[in-house]
């Protein structure tokens, strides 16, 4: 524990990665180049979340991570220990108890509050990026607000297969100026990026962080004739019976069987313990 | 009459060498002027200094806006210029290729810059691209085909249809029927002919076909290295050469 300091970055690293996150906070959606340092996992683990989240994590932090939804998934069990070992925070997987808290590709179904921080990881920040492969021109495009090409890919959708086809990083314009990439959230959580809690996102390999702050404007980009469609699964939690959340499809056996269950363990566990339940609630005990 | 383009002591270098030299020259609405010259004579370095792709040593560049009136473009700001360049400015690469978007359908193509001035309807900007398909002769049935299917012929018609479909008042070609078969281009040239007169468009066709311009051109300018040796009525400069450079370029012409 003495051989690190306070998670794991040195103070100079987290005192500058403090400035890139509050440019981000000033300028919502812009991308903050920072200088991203090596951490001891590999791009594509959440290596720029993880700096975020050391940048702002306090001694009395709770902290809670969560990897498709899940709390108990690899990639966010090695995160939890790894700042448990590195700052020594609580953690819990509570969303409701939770100061921070590092999200891959989800947000939790419980709405967060404003003394609340979720840190995204980002793998891929430019949302212009499989449409315009230079760099220089990509940022032209934002700093002029030449949006034209994000449409062509919605349209593009539509022609090929009559409906926006896109369902996970799903453009949004915050602010009513930047268009970001939410990171590969499904679109069904959108609408919660307009949220009491601030939002921050880090890309490591990439060397990018932006930020949503609390109460900012977030569309989704759509046409006027097809307008954007947070879908899910048309089912409701086999397991809490909850038919407002996100959730995952789990193949039971090799007849077919499945069952449907919330992406969001701790919202599900939530609704289970004041007593709800689903279809198929004594499956998996 | 006011000039659409008015173009005065344009001049481009590249270190010690002349990409063009002191080119003025006015173009009035619905005029189409052809620039002709042999290979590194300047002709295109001169289209990309007036089109904003280039930025010219000197000179001044005043386009007719449809706002404000007169302005020289080579002094206003980046987003007005880049907001000219996708609406009353039309630019026809040579290769196709360079023009087009090629992992986009042809409707996509067509749509971009309806969808960059802010057309957010998709059933609008359909109908518009099928009708800008039928208008350069290409099946509306390959709508959702990509550009790596067609022909060549077909990409340069997907390319000017692309161009011209936010009703542009100038269009910059450069060699806009280079590297296609003769057969094609004829009817490239007949189609451009119809579109130019059709919506009164002011056209700039650099080329180094004099066929081309004696087709489509009003007026022409003969350039030879980076500067203007004759310019003239088409006819007139064609049958009539008076500078030695032109009279060989015409000379050199096999007659049919």
């Amino acid at each position: 524990m003495n051989a690190y300091n306070f998670a794991y970055l040195d103070e100079q690293t987290k005192r500058m990665i403090r400035r890139a996150i509050l440019k981000g906070l000033a300028v919502p959606g812009y991308q903050v180049p920072f200088a991203s340092r090596e951490m001891p996992m590999p791009y594509g683990w959440g290596t720029g979340g993880v700096q975020v989240s050391a940048a702002i994590l306090t001694p009395e932090d709770r902290f809670k991570v969560i990897d498709q939804g899940a709390d108990d998934t690899t990639n966010a069990v090695s995160i939890r220990k790894f700042f448990e070992r590195t700052a020594g925070v609580a953690v819990t997987e509570r969303t409701i108890e939770a100061s921070v808290i590092q999200t891959r590709h989800r947000i939790p179904e419980t709405p967060l509050r404003e003394d609340q921080i979720l840190v995204y990881q980002v793998p891929i920040p430019e949302p212009l990026r499989f449409l315009e492969p230079r760099e220089t021109e990509t940022r032209k495009m934002h700093s002029l607000q030449e949006y034209g090409l994000m449409h062509v890919k919605l349209y593009e959708d539509i022609s090929r297969h009559g409906a926006i086809a896109t369902s996970y990083a799903y453009p949004v314009k915050v602010a009513g100026r930047y268009v970001m990439d939410p990171s590969p959230i499904p679109k069904f959580d959108n609408p919660k990026l307009e949220s009491d809690a601030i939002q921050l996102f880090g890309a490591g390999r990439e060397q990018r962080i932006y930020a949503v702050p609390p109460h900012t404007r977030v569309v989704s980009l759509d046409f006027e004739d097809h307008p954007f469609d947070p879908t899910k699964a048309d089912h409701s939690c086999d397991l809490c019976g909850a038919d407002d959340s996100y959730l995952d499809e789990v193949i039971m056996d090799d007849a077919g069987g499945r069952m449907f269950v919330c992406s969001d363990a701790d919202y599900c566990r939530d609704r289970r313990e004041a007593g709800q339940s689903g279809a198929k609630a004594g499956a998996l005990s | 009459m006011t000039p659409l383009l008015q173009v005065r002591n344009v001049s481009k270098r590249y270190g010690s060498r002349i990409g063009c030299a002191e080119v003025s020259f006015d173009l009035y609405p619905g005029e189409v002027m052809g620039i002709v010259g042999e290979s590194g004579s300047g002709k295109s370095t001169l289209l990309n200094c007036l089109a904003g792709k280039l930025t010219p040593d000197g000179g001044q560049v005043v386009f007719d806006t449809r706002m404000d009136g007169p302005v020289d473009t080579l002094t206003m700001s980046e987003p007005q210029r880049r907001m000219l360049g996708r609406t009353d400015w039309a630019f026809v690469h040579q290769h196709a290729r360079d023009g087009l978007r090629m992992g986009v359908s042809a409707g996509g193509n067509i749509g971009e810059r309806l969808m960059a001035v802010g057309e957010r309807h998709y059933g609008r900007i359909r109908g518009q691209a099928t009708d800008w398909l039928d208008r350069v002769e290409i099946d509306q049935a390959r709508i959702d085909d990509r550009p790596e299917a067609f022909s060549g012929g077909m990409q340069q018609r997907l390319q000017i249809a692309r161009n011209l479909v936010t009703g542009p008042r100038l269009a910059f070609m450069d060699e806009p029927t280079g590297g296609l078969d003769v057969s094609v281009q004829a009817r490239l040239l007949d189609l451009l002919r119809g579109l130019v007169r059709e919506m009164g468009l002011s056209a700039l066709i650099v080329t180094h076909d004099l066929a081309v311009v004696r087709l489509l051109a009003d007026r022409l300018m003969v350039m030879k290295d980076g500067r203007v040796v004759e310019a003239g009525l088409t006819d007139q400069v064609l049958d009539d050469p008076q500078h030695a450079y032109t009279q060989l370029l015409v000379s050199s012409v096999l007659q049919a």
